[in-house]
């Protein structure tokens, strides 16, 4: 794996000295704040207000994971650097774990720097911190699994825009997984609700401060699914 | 170092090489020669291990490519026609990361790459991000990358695509620089260049050989018409009448000249051009000095005499042209 973390390397240096990672870091933070600002100050309460804060940020992680991941196979293969990375002694797998875990820090400090907002509430609220971690937690993995559809998204395509498109259509179906399942009829029904993106898993759980294992298996198993067609596709595009 | 067993791709049902067969030597430098669309770039493709054959083998150092294709791109180093650049990365921190992904240990990068760019001549520009740089210098770094790890086979893929003739000229002289550390595979379609670098071409058409061995060897090919252009003037004493006014005594003495001599197979009609009259002439052999000997006997004054076409040039079109008829 040693390739994987040189590729690591690469990413985080891209994301942190480009341009475009630092408006989409700034344009991510400010978003936050603004969520929690329209929602978070229509109420009173502190637990309700980390709420609507987690909620709003839900939304943002999920727009900026889509950002974030698309460009991470596309524009190598759009550019003709993925030229390099085809001709050199590294696996598929590294080279998209090398991607992902990338995206995913650079997710994750994002998030880091927005923890003040909950730190506020707690200092003026009954909020514990307990809550915050569960939150934050839900957020990241929410996160990494739209990353991981976002990767899978940039390798079927090398224009970006179309890996957007992509990224964002499947991320919009899983959203709608739940007001499907109201339609339907059990067991078919439980499937789909469980299948939902954000609904029962982030909104019902990790959003409350609730920590349920199978909601975290939820997001750990998306993300593997998603990396394992990310890997499968590069490889029958890589070698044909 | 590398063997290459009926070697065919296809892209769905059209044929874009193949089935070709070639051996290429340890040490040696091989020019792939071909119009656009011969097939050379998937050549190179599939022996950089960045395209699978429709069928057939590929050996390189011993190593089976089909079956163990990670193991052939720890030893191939490729430049493909736009180079896998990083724009936002430095020079010096892009060839680490290529060094890197090609397994150079630690300890030996940092002399490895300095040797990359000195071999290069990219030290001046080291720091500087690549997106800065001039096509040239993006081409050299495209080059660095790909003799980074000193592989034992460069491959190169019309490195000198979009370079201006000084820019050329120093590429030149880099790949000149790679012969005696690698064995070197380039491909172009510009016959100067390949002449000038290689040691031995295959001639590509329509995705098969049509012709493969050193220049001479080559252009000795039974049958290799030669078209030799020659323009002469004609004083007033030798039509019988002055230049202007006796064109058509000047074209008769120019063609009964040339046609006292042995071997000379087809002549054009002579064209006025500036003070003189051109023409051009096909043989199979050699004929310069006859013709030369020929004109200034006839008391002709011969302002230039030189073949129309190089030796390559005219070998490349023969063969080029011969493999389509038989495709036809």
């Amino acid at each position: 794996m040693r390739a994987a973390t040189i590729i690591y390397r690469r990413e985080m240096g891209t994301y942190l000295q480009s341009i475009v990672g630092r408006i989409v870091g700034s344009l991510a933070l400010l978003l936050m704040g603004v969520t929690f600002q329209v929602f978070g100050a229509k109420t009173q309460l502190s637990g309700e207000m980390l709420q609507q804060f987690f909620w709003g940020s839900s939304g943002v992680v999920m727009g900026v994971s889509i950002i974030l991941s698309v460009r991470l196979v596309a524009e190598d293969r759009q550019t003709g650097s993925l030229l390099l990375l085809n001709t050199s002694p590294v696996r598929d797998v590294e080279i998209i774990l090398g991607k992902f875990f990338a995206a995913q820090s650079f997710l994750a400090l994002i998030l880091a720097v927005s923890v003040y907002i909950p730190l506020l509430i707690k200092s003026e609220g009954k909020i514990t911190g307990a809550q915050i971690f569960v939150g934050y937690l839900g957020l990241f993995l929410l996160g990494s699994a739209t990353l991981a559809i976002g990767v899978f998204a940039s390798t079927l395509s090398k224009q970006q825009i179309v890996s957007a498109v992509i990224g964002a259509a499947i991320v919009m179906l899983m959203l709608l997984f739940y007001q499907l399942s109201r339609k339907l009829e059990p067991p078919v029904k439980d499937i789909f609700a469980e299948l939902d993106l954000w609904w029962i898993h982030f909104q019902q759980g990790f959003m409350k401060g609730v920590f349920n294992l199978k909601d975290a298996v939820y997001y750990v198993a998306v993300t593997y699914f998603f990396l394992l067609l990310s890997v499968k596709t590069m490889e029958a595009k890589r070698w044909q | 170092m590398i063997q290459v067993s009926k070697l065919s791709k296809y892209y769905g049902g059209k044929r874009a090489l193949g089935p070709v067969s070639f051996e290429i030597d340890d040490g040696e430098t091989v020019g792939f020669l071909g119009l656009n669309g011969a097939g050379k770039t998937t050549a190179l493709r599939i022996l950089a291990c960045d395209l699978r054959p429709s069928a057939g083998a590929v050996n390189v150092g011993g190593v089976d490519a089909l079956n163990d294709p990670h193991e052939v791109r720890k030893r191939i180093g490729f430049l493909p026609e736009s180079p896998p650049l990083y724009q936002e990365m430095t020079v010096g921190s892009y060839l680490e990361f290529a060094a890197d992904l090609r397994r150079v240990s630690r300890g030996d990068r940092t002399k490895m790459v300095g040797e990359a760019i000195e071999l290069t001549d990219l030290g001046a520009v080291s720091a500087d991000p690549i997106n800065t740089l001039s096509h040239g210098f993006r081409q050299r770094v495209g080059l660095a990358q790909a003799i980074v790890h000193k592989p034992a086979l460069v491959i190169l893929d019309e490195p000198t695509r979009g370079l201006d003739p000084k820019q050329i000229v120093e590429m030149r002289k880099l790949i000149h620089g790679l012969k005696d550390r690698h064995t070197v595979l380039i491909s172009s379609h510009i016959l100067a260049e390949v002449s000038q670098t290689c040691d031995r071409l295959l001639v590509l058409g329509q995705g098969r050989i049509l012709g493969a061995g050193t220049e001479a060897e080559l252009a000795a090919h039974e049958g290799n018409v030669k078209l030799v252009s020659i323009t002469v003037r004609v004083p007033p004493a030798a039509s019988g009448e002055p230049y202007r006014d006796g064109e058509v005594d000047a074209k008769k003495t120019i063609s009964t000249v040339l046609s006292r001599i042995d071997g000379i197979k087809e002549v054009t009609e002579p064209q006025s051009r500036g003070d003189g009259w051109a023409v051009s002439l096909t043989s199979t052999k050699d004929l310069r000095a006859e013709i030369s000997r020929a004109v200034v006997q006839a008391g002709l004054d011969l302002l230039k005499l030189d073949y129309a076409r190089s030796e390559l040039e005219n070998t490349f079109l023969r063969l080029v042209d011969t493999g389509a008829s038989a495709e036809a």
